[in-house]
């Protein structure tokens, strides 16, 4: 190892040593910084243990000789602390620039410990111990912006699943008639989803007529058309025939303009139009009654 | 090209299906502010929506630069779809409808074609594809490049 290098460390001990042994003081000078004031509001005591392991980690990334590494194992342990302690601060409105900053004051209270441990402030030492765990502080603020951010697109991927869920429902029209209102951007996934549970609901509901209504389809463009095309065919597969209603008047315009065929395909302006349509091939008539609240005796 | 004075150009990247669904509701929210009737709205988003998936499958990823036209009157949005993926061999083989390179319906750039008033593609293997387009909400009689 490089004599250099051998210092580094040295002074990476040094400083680990120091959170170690003023780990109670630092505890209760952070405390009362603004990021763990306001996240632990119940009691104060809950704030300074959540300080110590804060401690804790920076001193174990530290006797590591990893001050500048994200990845060195102390961090690890608090992540979670740190991500949930982000997170709460978010949800009060803090902007990710506040929390970093928020971060960034915890550097001060420390540092000047850290100096009067030192007879020489000023002596080399003691600014190669002060460089030491600024690093370090930086190191941290890089940990907790990155926990924040990846608990954010956690939550957008669990979203986007939920979404594609809960968007495709499969209605029963009628016995033997079931209908997908489709509504928003058709990708591959979603259309995936849709052909698949369609499908489940012909089998489910022995159905012979699959109504997919595209009132909720803002632009029909020839990817769209495709996924249309192909869960038509996989449907008439099962016995089932298709019909695709809500075709608005520039939608149908703009189909013809793309040069779509969808001569193959049973298509109807309105929902209503489609269930009628499959009423009638299934031979049933829909015929209106006596007006309701009238007596016929 | 004509001259037109040109206001801001806003530029999209276009790198992911996410990316796509913002391309298309900038260019719908654009076109509306431009007085595009609902019609010509939803064929420019579907031209768009096109050759946006052809940037991002074909070539690869890109950007689209979205520049609004003022020509007397006349309101028009002009759109350059750019990359830099391998390029176009045979361009009139690529407009030809139902020609398809990938698992399409080979309708896309031909189709693209149709729905707009201005149509140009400049392209060379290996040196990326620019495609530019432009539509005008109606007003002055506009040139038509197609014949019928």
């Amino acid at each position: 190892m490089s004599e250099q290098g051998a210092a580094e460390e040295s002074t990476a001990v040094l400083v680990s040593e120091f959170l170690q042994r003023r780990q109670e003081q630092i505890a209760q000078r952070w405390a009362d910084a603004d990021l763990f004031r306001t996240v632990f509001t119940v009691s104060r005591d809950e704030a300074v243990e959540a300080c110590k392991a804060v401690v804790d980690a920076l001193s174990e990334a530290a006797a590591a000789g990893r001050v500048d590494d994200i990845t060195a194992p102390g961090f690890r342990r608090v992540r979670d602390q740190l991500g949930r302690m982000a997170a709460s601060r978010a949800r009060t409105g803090a902007s990710p620039g506040q929390i970093a900053g928020e971060v960034a004051d915890l550097r001060q209270p420390v540092i000047a410990l850290l100096r009067g441990e030192f007879p020489d402030p000023a002596g080399d030492q003691a600014q190669e111990c002060v460089l030491a765990l600024t690093r370090l502080t930086g190191t941290l603020r890089v940990v907790v912006m990155e926990t924040a951010l990846s608990a954010g697109e956690e939550v957008i991927a669990r979203q986007r699943e939920q979404l594609l869920e809960v968007a495709t429902p499969v209605i029963k029209l009628w016995d033997g008639i079931v209908a997908v209102p489709l509504i928003g951007t058709l990708d591959s996934a979603r259309s995936q989803v849709v052909m698949e549970s369609l499908l489940n609901a012909i089998v489910a509901e022995r159905a012979r007529h699959a109504i997919l209504d595209i009132t909720g389809v803002p632009t029909v463009d020839s990817l769209v058309a495709q996924h249309l095309m192909k869960t038509v065919a996989a449907a008439r597969l099962m016995g089932a025939e298709c019909v695709v209603s809500g075709i608005r008047p520039a939608i149908a315009q703009t189909i013809v303009h793309l040069g779509i065929d969808l001569g193959t395909v049973v298509t109807r302006s309105s929902l209503a139009d489609a269930l009628a349509y499959a009423l009638r091939r299934q031979g049933i008539v829909v015929a209106s009654g006596p007006p309701v609240g009238v007596s016929l005796s | 090209m004509q001259t037109s004075s040109d206001t801001g150009t806003i530029r999209l990247p276009i790198g992911s299906d996410v990316d796509l669904a913002w391309v298309r509701q900038q260019v719908r929210q654009v076109a509306a502010e431009l007085g595009f009737g609902l019609v010509q709205q939803t064929k420019l988003v579907t031209a768009v929506s096109e050759l946006a998936r052809n940037t991002l499958i074909h070539g690869g990823g890109g950007q689209v630069e979205m520049t609004a036209l003022y020509r007397g009157p006349a309101r028009g949005l002009r759109l350059a779809f750019t990359d830099s993926g391998p390029g176009i061999r045979d361009i009139d083989q690529a407009m030809t409808d139902g020609y398809t390179t990938g698992s399409g319906l080979g309708m896309g750039l031909s189709g693209a074609k149709r729905l707009v008033q201005e149509f140009s593609i400049d392209s060379s293997p290996g040196q990326g594809t620019t495609i530019t387009v432009a539509a005008w909400a109606t007003g002055l009689p506009h040139p038509r490049a197609e014949a019928g």
